[in-house]
Order: structure tokens, then sequence, then C-alpha cells
């Protein structure tokens, strides 16, 4: 009798072995793992070089914007490494195999944050290591302080995505270009380029409510006064604890109500 | 003459079977390997969606080793039968037991002793066939998966395809790969949805030989819907009849043929597909 916990790693690789294989199998889509990071991270490199030698305030933290770009771009490539390789599977038309299959639910949950994590390194990884490059700039010189902003993005990102492709499941295929729009909802109030401070009053607690303006808030004290501020950190935390909480039990949710609808097999059409 | 073994059992020498040798007849249904002890048993199951009740209150049993064949017209509820006794749908009421575990409850317990294949689903085009075929043999925990995968693709002879990309593949070649990723754990269980639907009468013919060769060697329980009459009447040793949701008669295709006063399995279905039961000859 095989060991649960052993067949359950079996398996949660085999979906790991099946995403590696299509990306190794697409050129384009290892390339486009990097590109769009790079161009923002470019893109913000200019104008933070440009703004820097027009204020005091913006010179005291050179690398701001660049900073802020790349960890924006773990918000986005994670949410996107969860839904699109989740898609994969409508496109093909697989779902109905996977599920006939012994892979539990969760196991295909903890794949697809596993790729998602793997595909967010690479991308943002390849921008981060040019931005040394292009702007003598590393963010890696945030040491720890990056790992904890890094973690809270993608967790929060995998929340996100859990629910995109939650929403994709429930309604079909017609609903995908939620996977690209969905995360530029929470954007203008996650204080990624500006301070929470800047938005109206009553837009700050929505702010506030989001993982994403914990962690930009805590970058800019590290950046700018040199200290990781726990109290931000815990803040981030918590909510994710919440954010993920729902995310999972929401496509699990909707799993079920996938296998009551006859969803399963009609994934693609 | 050398002998091969399909993922680690020996079976005869390829140029023996059937599979290999076009112009042979598929096995009689009369080779019956069945057991008394049912594998799939099926009491009072229903589904509705919203107001159509696309499967109504249906009971049956499947022996061990035999093949039983689920036969009705589009919309009889074969394809919904089928998904709900995987799990892949909740049934409204009812119940299911597959090898013993109720499938509502307990279904992990069994699905590494199933497997399934239907044109309704696919596998992912973008990998090889050997890509395939390897992540779905770690799925279902096969030892010894690259053999197993060479021995199948050479069985089912598609192995010169093991490095293309699936999406390139015809329908005949798909339909073989499809069967060997059903057949990768040897499953005690196998349910075919339209097992040749597509396929040109040649391949089709092949790939009924080669499923009948399988079944006597592993005493496997296949359970398959279709609408193709000749294939059920030569694979089959027991059809069960639905029309609108509901089971309309069932029998071996002799006593079906039998009992209908009609030439074969066809005319049977024809006629119940136009009068249902009524249309027993009295």
């Amino acid at each position: 009798m095989p060991d649960p916990v052993s067949s359950s790693l079996n398996r949660i690789l085999a979906m790991l072995v099946r995403y590696t294989f299509l990306l190794r199998n697409s050129w384009p889509r290892l390339i486009e793992l990097a590109y769009w990071p790079t161009m923002q991270m470019i893109l913000w490199g200019f104008i933070n070089q440009f703004l820097v030698q027009q204020s005091a305030w913006l010179a005291q933290a050179a690398g701001l914007f660049i900073s802020a770009v790349l960890l924006w771009d773990v918000l986005f490539r994670g949410q996107l490494g969860v839904s699109i390789v989740f898609f994969e599977e409508m496109y093909s038309r697989n779902l109905g195999h996977l599920f006939v299959s012994p892979l539990r639910p969760w196991e295909l949950i903890v794949s697809l944050l596993t790729i998602s994590f793997i595909r967010t390194v690479i991308g943002v990884g390849a921008a981060a290591l040019l931005a040394i490059v292009f702007y003598e700039y590393s963010i890696f010189d945030m040491g720890l302080s990056l790992v904890a902003f890094f973690a809270n993005l993608l967790v929060m990102s995998w929340a996100i995505g859990l629910m995109v492709i939650a929403i994709v499941l429930r309604y079909g295929l017609g609903a995908e270009g939620l996977a690209w729009a969905v995360i530029f909802a929470v954007a203008p109030v996650s204080g990624i380029y500006y301070p929470v401070s800047v938005l109206p009053d009553w837009l700050q607690p929505v702010a506030w409510s989001l993982p994403s303006s914990h962690v930009f808030e805590g970058m800019r004290r590290v950046l700018i006064d040199g200290v990781f501020d726990w109290t931000l950190f815990r803040n981030a935390v918590a909510l994710n604890v919440i954010y993920l909480a729902i995310g999972v039990a929401t496509f699990l949710r909707v799993f079920h109500i996938a296998r009551v609808k006859g969803l399963l097999l009609n994934a693609g059409d | 003459m050398s002998s091969i073994t399909l993922c680690g059992d020996p079976v005869p020498d390829p140029e023996t079977k059937n599979y290999h040798n076009p112009t042979a007849r598929a096995a009689e249904p009369s080779l019956n390997t069945a057991s008394s002890s049912p594998v799939i048993e099926v009491q009072d199951l229903g589904k509705r969606f919203g107001r159509v009740n696309a499967v109504d209150g249906i009971d049956f049993q499947v022996l061990q080793g035999s093949v039983t064949g689920l036969l009705g017209g589009n919309g009889a509820g074969k394809t919904t039968t089928i998904a709900m006794l995987l799990g892949l749908l909740l049934p409204s009421r009812g119940r299911i037991r597959v090898l013993g575990e109720d499938m509502l409850r307990h279904r992990y317990r069994v699905l590494d002793r199933l497997n399934f294949t239907s044109p309704y689903v696919d596998l992912p085009g973008r990998l090889s066939v050997a890509e395939n075929l390897n992540v779905y043999g770690r799925l279902y925990g096969v030892p010894a998966r690259r053999q197993c995968i060479a021995e199948l693709a050479e069985e089912l002879d598609f192995a010169p395809l093991l490095k293309r990309p699936y999406r390139t593949l015809s329908a005949g070649q798909k339909t073989r790969v499809a069967i060997a990723k059903a057949l990768l754990n040897r499953p005690e269980v196998l349910f075919l949805d339209e097992p040749t639907a597509s396929l040109d009468p040649d391949t089709a013919d092949r790939m009924r030989h080669y499923l009948l060769d399988y079944r006597q060697r592993h005493a496997t329980t296949l359970f398959m819907a279709s609408h193709n009459m000749a294939e059920v009447e030569r694979m089959c040793d027991r059809v069960i009849l639905m029309r609108e949701g509901r089971i309309v008669d069932q029998g071996s295709p002799v006593e079906l043929i039998a009992r209908y006063g009609q030439a074969d399995l066809e005319a049977v279905f024809l006629t119940v597909a136009r009068n249902g039961r009524e249309a027993i000859r009295a």
C-alpha cells in the first residue's frame, strides 16, 4: 500500500512535470515570462532616472520606481502563473482526464501555486538582474526585506489567481479576460508608485484592506527611511491568510458546483 | 518468436493478436470472462439539470470481467451516466458503488483502479505523446513507467509517434494514444465513451479487437457507451438500452434481438428509440 503522503507528492510532481514540459516545448512562452517584466523595468527605470534629477525626495531612494515595478510584477505574474496555467487545462479539454485520475483538487492547487512561484522567479528575476546591468540598481540589496515583500505579494497573487480560475471554471473561457483585468483593479489602490495617503480619505480604508498596500508602504519605508516596518509586515501577512483562505475556499466551492453542473466534461467548449 | 510484456505482464506474441491481424474477427462475446460479483452497482440513479431529467432513476449492475454496453440515441443519458459513475458529475439522487466503494463518498479510494477515455475530453496538444503518457503514468503511480509506455506504444502501434506533439496526430492516432492513457494503470474497470467515434472502419475494427483481447488477458471490466450498434453487438456480453434518461431494457444482444423480433441490434435500437418498450413483440 503506497504511503498517502508520497503518493500525493508524486501527483503534485506529475503536474509540475506537465507544466515544465509545456514551458520547455514553447520558447515563445519562456521568453514571454521575462519579456513584460523587463520592458516595464526599462520604462520605469528611465522615468526613475529623470525624476531623480528633478526631485530631492526621490533622489534619496534612487531605485524606488524600479523596485515598485518589479514588485508589482510579482503580483501580476504570480496571478497569471496560477490562472494561465489552469486555462491550459481548459484549452486542451483535459480536466475530465485529470479529475478521473487520483489527482485531488488540493493537489492541483498546490501544483498551480508552485508553478506560479517558479514562473514568477524566472520572469521577475530576469528583469531584476537586467536592472543591475541597465541602471546599476539591485533590488537584491533590500536583502531579507525583499523576501518578505516577495512572499506577501506572491501569496496575494495566488489568492486572486484562485478566485479568477474559479470564476472561469464556473462561467467558461469567455471570462478568461478577467485573468488580465482583475489585477489592475487593485493597482490604483495598492500604493505601488505613491503613498496610500495620496488617495482620497474614503478610498484609503479600501487600500489598507489589501495586503499589497502594506507591502508597497513597507518597501518605501525600507528604501527611503532604511527601516523594516514590522507592523506593515504583520498586517500584510494577516490579510494574506484571509485572502488565501477565501481563494482556496472559492476554488473548492466552484469545483463542487462544477461537479453538480457537469462543467468538468464541458470545460473548454 | 519473441514475447512482449504489457506493463510488466506477459502477453501473447503480437503477431498472433487480433490487433495486428486486421482480417481476424473480434473475439466473440461468448468468450465470457465475467464473474458473478458486481463491480458496478447503481441504484435509483438520477440527474436533473434544471427542468430536464437527464437520467431518471436507473438501476443496474455490471459484473466483473464483463463487457457492458450503454446504448441510446443522442440525449439518452449515456455520457451523463458515465460521468456520474466516474464522479465527474454529482447525481441528484441515487447510489453508485464501484469496486465496492461508494463513489459519492470515497471515490478517491478506487480512482487509481479505474480509467476512462472519451471523445469529449482530450490530452494537452502541446505536449508530445510520450510526455502526455509520462504525466498520466506519474498521476496513476505506474511503476516502470517508461517501459510501460514503450510496451503500450508497441501494442497499439504508435511507437513512431511518441515524440510527436499530440495535436499533430490524426483522429485515429489520438484515439490509440487516449486508449493507451486509459490502460496505463492497468484498470480493473475501463470506462469507454464512444471509443471508436470518428475512427475509420479499419482503425475502429482494430481498436475493438485490441480492447477485447486486453479484456481477455486482464479480466478487465469494460463499460462502454456507444451508438454504434454493430460495435456493441460484437463486443458486449450485455446491453443496457436507454431512452430519455431511463433504462428501457437490458440483456445480451442475442436476447434483445430475439425479444424484439428483429434481425440485429440496430433494428432493436431503432424500434426502441421510436416506440420504447412497447415495441416488444407480443
